[in-house]
């Protein structure tokens, strides 16, 4: 059965390599969330990638850059493998990029992994990804990779009683075993949890429960959207005193519009993540200088993992001498290292997964703004989860 | 419903008329063999087409010909898109039997609502139909050992067709699979609407009521029109998961109903190809747009809709009935072909 | 003890908001039999005139929200007149599809304008923080939204009850045919009554942001909830949706509170067997 299939596979990979492939220019196609609930990190995801591109020109190795953007409008696996397949069979891509969602991303893996296509995973943050086709590689981050650091260092700065509260789909699952692994392997206890409903919208009950449970942290993961502007105000308005109480999550929960609409409701948020607009650093400064004067906003976690997507791309293609094969493509990111605006960072060899600092930070007041300041970092950390898994 | 060839002829005579194949019928069947020949870089998308034409016919049942309104029909195409998911992850990922369990299994559900749908009408009814349909997708996103939750089901891995054809890339084997089973489907359903049965369907839809008054049992017909209704869609859905060999909450959410419900009416609900017609304009539409515009593609389709409605009043083959059966069209057609002048 | 009145509260704040979006749609349902499933735009224009008014012109958060009604209300006018008034003889069905279109270019449009991002708004301080009422805390932002609330409510039942306007809004709901017959001007009034209920949609939106966010989405995220609240309050009942409303909040409050591994069934429960036991809604004269 196998066998037939990876026949199946080389004859399409070989008639493709004969095919469209020849042409000259090289296709990317970006499939992700361009409407729908998910517009907005598709939106900032493709900024970064046309940063990328009108700071480093549209020609690699000799070869001209083109991007197919294709919409796969939410959860929807079965269109975006769809969209996928298209864009390899119909339009002639050789590389598929974007991949904002967990089971868009996973679907399309099979397609990468069917079609010997090269993949760069932007976005979509579940571990087990990139184990689904050998030519993937991701430049975003994973859950565990940075909650599990979380939950260490809260042990590490005074919190042993935790309390979680997560949204209740895979992601938050997710946040909740790594920050509670995390915890608990480094002493704390966890005295309560709770999972909210994915549509959940107002946070007053969960957040008077969690308050009611006396912790002296909170753990909390969210995804972007209106809801860290909600549980904010509502850890505020419930009257938890963040000096005492370490109320912490995922960097989502201060994302930049999130402060802005919470108020001084954020100050003393702990977030840990890979990047933010404010982490200094002269390379930051410059990412972030040239972002506005492009779009108007500031870029966030998404657009960096377009940004370093479309890098890891371009320097790919710099080894290979333009060849755009799978093969020489995967092996060329393998190890790859370079200083993106959030840091350090590199390609691990053996996972195809990102390598990266994980910051820890707090929302404090600077020059008037609602900013996340960076208190402490974790250097060069693996994807825990993958560390873990038999080989 | 007013024909009076109909109506002087008897209904056997009415029946038999309405089985009959028309040419123009015939003609829309081959046509829509031409993607293998004309786009064969689209077959995975008309693959897709198919299967949301089948999904839009299986709410035609209920909807168009019994006139149970339903916004939560995905409960069923996801139903049975998870069946054949289990079923494959577990290691039986042969389609064929695969796609009748599935059937079967959505079928059985919807026999068990269909005790509850059939005592409801009108604004209620919606809104329970929308319930169960939350319900169910709540229920997978917490099942996540059997599911797989948000990330989807992983694992599923369908067996080539037949033993012999393996799915492609390309999309040549799943778009051959979909239409077989559409038309086979459309068939059952064709029979079904063009007999007793499906005329005392048409009758409660118009006055359940008098139906009751003349004898009709409205409320078993009902909960055999659910049913078939539902194993069709759950058929629909197991096609969707061996097609791609994924299955995620998508399959269940509130906007694969809406999305089914806008295709149904934008053809014409209670024509059998309205849902068909739906399906092809509104995906290749969506397919065309969102190419040009992937962030604003909303915006041409929603100016579809409503011109749609402006101008051609119950849906596309609705509207172009009108028109065909208006007067002036009928006198300016006589004029271009004098020999059918009425004698 | 304490709690349960904590939960009491903010279950009811959430009802009022839900109350305010969702009454225009019964009441032009009720009347009329129109099925507008773009209700939800024309409180998602609302929330934009507030974002657009505070974030770009500076304008105090209060001072936006008539802005909000009257720039919600015209604008559903508009397309009263020139598109919906045109369906009310046509079926369900049309109706359902012309709306919806609308609802698909709404989103579309709000997003090209305004982008896909969340949009912020921030309070004024008076309207943050909470007070602390014999050990239970009340957010400020909810005690001003149900009082806000309660005082439309107030206007609403006043207006409907005891002018002129409001007994011919009241006749043309109960018996359209016999209403038009005495006379009255039932396209006329429900011109108005339309106006007044996205109007209402349009405050409801400004008022949502803080609580749930504003993004193009907002158009279809909130129909399910605004359908949910219409259909067990009873059609054409201002009473009904009021109590609906405050149902459904607070047993959605009290549901994440007592037991949040079913958090997410519950408000489906509760409208299933609302409605199952009473299929017209609570104060539904029609089915």
């Amino acid at each position: 059965m196998r066998k037939v299939f990876l026949g199946a596979a080389a004859a399409i990979a070989i008639t493709l390599g004969t095919g469209p492939a020849s042409a000259q220019n090289v296709k990317i196609g970006v499939v992700m969330s361009f409407s729908g609930q998910f517009a907005d990190p598709g939106a900032q995801i493709d900024n970064g990638i046309k940063l990328y591109m009108k700071q480093n020109g549209d020609t690699v190795a000799g070869r001209k850059i083109e991007i197919i953007r294709k919409d796969s409008g939410g959860i929807a696996p079965d269109v975006a493998k769809r969209l996928s397949q298209e864009v390899i069979v119909r339009d002639g891509a050789q590389v598929l990029a974007g991949y904002d969602l967990t089971p868009n991303a996973l679907a399309a893996a099979d397609v990468s992994a069917q079609a010997k296509t090269f993949m760069v995973n932007m976005n979509a943050a579940t571990s087990v990804i990139t184990t689904k086709s050998p030519y993937m590689a991701r430049t975003s981050f994973t859950v565990w990779q940075v909650n599990e650091a979380l939950g260490a260092w809260a042990y590490k700065n005074g919190v042993r009683k935790a309390y979680t509260l997560v949204s209740d789909f895979g992601p938050g699952w997710d946040g909740e075993a790594a920050f509670q692994k995390g915890f608990k392997d480094a002493g704390g206890e966890i005295i309560g949890q709770a999972r909210y409903p994915v549509a959940n919208l107002d946070f007053t009950a969960f957040v008077q429960r969690a308050k009611d449970s006396n912790p002296d942290g909170i753990y909390i993961w969210v995804p972007g959207g209106p809801q860290p502007a909600a549980i904010g105000k509502a850890i505020a308005e419930r009257g938890i005193d963040k000096s005492k109480v370490k109320v912490m999550g995922q960097g989502e929960l201060t994302y930049e519009e999130a402060l802005k609409s919470m108020g001084d409701a954020g100050l003393g948020l702990i977030t840990a993540f890979h990047y933010d607009y404010n982490h200094q650093s002269a390379k930051n400064k410059a990412f972030v200088t040239a972002y506005n004067t492009e779009f108007k906003r500031n870029p966030d976690m998404f657009s960096v993992g377009g940004y370093d997507g479309m890098h890891l791309i371009y320097e790919a293609l710099k080894k290979t001498a333009g060849k755009t094969d799978a093969d020489s493509l995967i092996a060329a990111a393998k190890g790859m290292r370079w200083e993106s605006p959030r840091g350090p960072m590199s390609i691990d060899p053996e996972t195809r997964d990102v390598v990266q600092t994980v910051y820890i930070r707090r929302v404090e007041k600077v020059g008037g703004h609602l900013v996340n300041v960076d208190i402490d970092k974790i250097e060069n950390v693996k994807d825990p989860w993958k560390a873990r898994q038999p080989k | 419903m007013t024909s009076t060839d109909g109506a002087l002829a008897g209904p056997q005579q009415y029946l038999r008329a309405q089985q009959r194949w028309r040419a123009i019928e015939i003609v829309f069947w081959l046509s829509l063999l031409l993607p293998f020949v004309v786009t064969p870089n689209y077959l995975v998308l008309a693959s897709q087409v198919a299967i949301t034409a089948l999904f839009a016919l299986s709410l035609d049942l209920i909807l168009g010909y019994a006139g149970i309104v339903s916004l939560g029909h995905a409960a069923f195409f996801g139903f049975g898109a998870y069946t054949a998911g289990i079923l494959s992850k577990h290691g039986w990922g042969e389609p064929l039997t695969g796609l009748l369990i599935s059937g079967f299994a959505a079928g059985l559900l919807g026999y068990l609502m269909s005790f509850i749908i059939a005592r409801f009408r009108h604004l209620a009814l919606i809104m329970i139909t929308l319930g169960f349909g939350f319900l169910l997708l709540e229920l997978a996103n917490s099942l996540g050992w059997l599911t797989g939750g948000a990330d989807g089901l992983q694992g599923v891995k369908t067996w080539p067709l037949l033993g012999m054809f393996k799915f492609d890339l390309w999309g040549v084997t799943s778009y051959w699979y979909s239409l077989i089973v559409l038309f086979i489907l459309f068939l059952v359903c064709r029979r079904l609407i063009n007999s007793p049965f499906g005329l005392s369907l048409r009758g409660i839809r118009e006055n359940a009521v008098r139906m009751r008054a003349v004898g009709a049992e409205s409320r078993a017909h009902l909960q055999k029109i659910y049913t078939i209704s539902a194993a069709i869609a759950g058929i629909a859905g197991a096609l969707l998961t061996q097609t791609t060999d994924t299955v995620s909450l998508g399959v269940l959410n509130f906007e694969r109903s809406a999305d089914v419900l806008v295709i149904l009416i934008l053809g014409g609900a209670g024509r059998l190809y309205g849902g068909i017609i739906g399906a092809i304009i509104f995906l290749v539409a969506r397919d065309q747009f969102s190419g040009i515009n992937p962030q604003y593609w909303y915006f041409p389709i929603g100016v579809l809709l409503v011109v749609v409605v402006l101008f051609l009043p119950n849906g596309i083959l609705g509207g172009l009935a009108q028109i065909v059966e208006s007067e002036r069209w009928q006198r300016w057609t006589a004029n271009l072909t004098p020999w059918r002048k009425k004698p | 003890m304490t709690s349960v009145l904590g939960v009491l509260f903010d279950g009811f704040a959430y009802g009022m908001l839900l109350f305010l979006l969702s009454v225009g749609l019964s009441v032009t349902l009720g009347m009329m039999n129109f099925v507008n499933l773009a209700h939800c735009s024309f409180g998602m224009i609302g929330g934009y005139v507030t974002v657009t008014l505070m974030n770009s012109m500076g304008w105090p958060f209060l001072a936006t929200l008539p802005m909000a009604f009257i720039a919600a209300a015209a604008t559903s006018v508009v397309f009263e007149r020139t598109m919906f008034r045109r369906l009310y003889r046509a079926s369900d069905l049309d109706q359902c599809l012309l709306t919806i279109g609308l609802v698909f270019a709404s989103v579309a449009a709000a997003a090209y304008i305004y982008g896909t991002i969340q949009q912020p708004v921030n309070l004024p301080s008076y309207l943050r923080g909470s007070y602390q009422v014999m050990g239970v805390t009340l957010g400020a932002y909810r005690l001003f939204l149900i009082a806000f609330s309660l005082v439309v409510t107030a206007v609403l039942v006043i207006s409907l009850e005891y002018t002129r306007f409001g007994a011919q809004v009241r006749a043309a709901v109960d018996n359209q045919r016999m209403a038009r017959g005495l006379g009255i001007n039932v396209d006329g009034a429900f011109a108005i009554t339309f106006a007044l209920g996205s109007g209402l949609a349009g405050l409801g939106g400004a008022l949502a942001i803080d609580i749930v966010g504003l993004d193009p989405s907002f158009a279809l995220a909130y129909l399910v909830y605004v359908l949910i609240v219409v259909s067990v309050g009873g059609l054409g009942s201002i009473g009904g949706s009021f109590v609906a409303a405050t149902l459904l909040g607070i047993s959605d409050m009290a549901g994440k509170y007592y037991f949040p591994e079913i958090g997410s069934f519950l408000i489906y429960l509760v409208m299933i067997s609302l409605l199952m036991w009473r299929p017209a809604g609570l104060f539904g004269r029609r089915a």
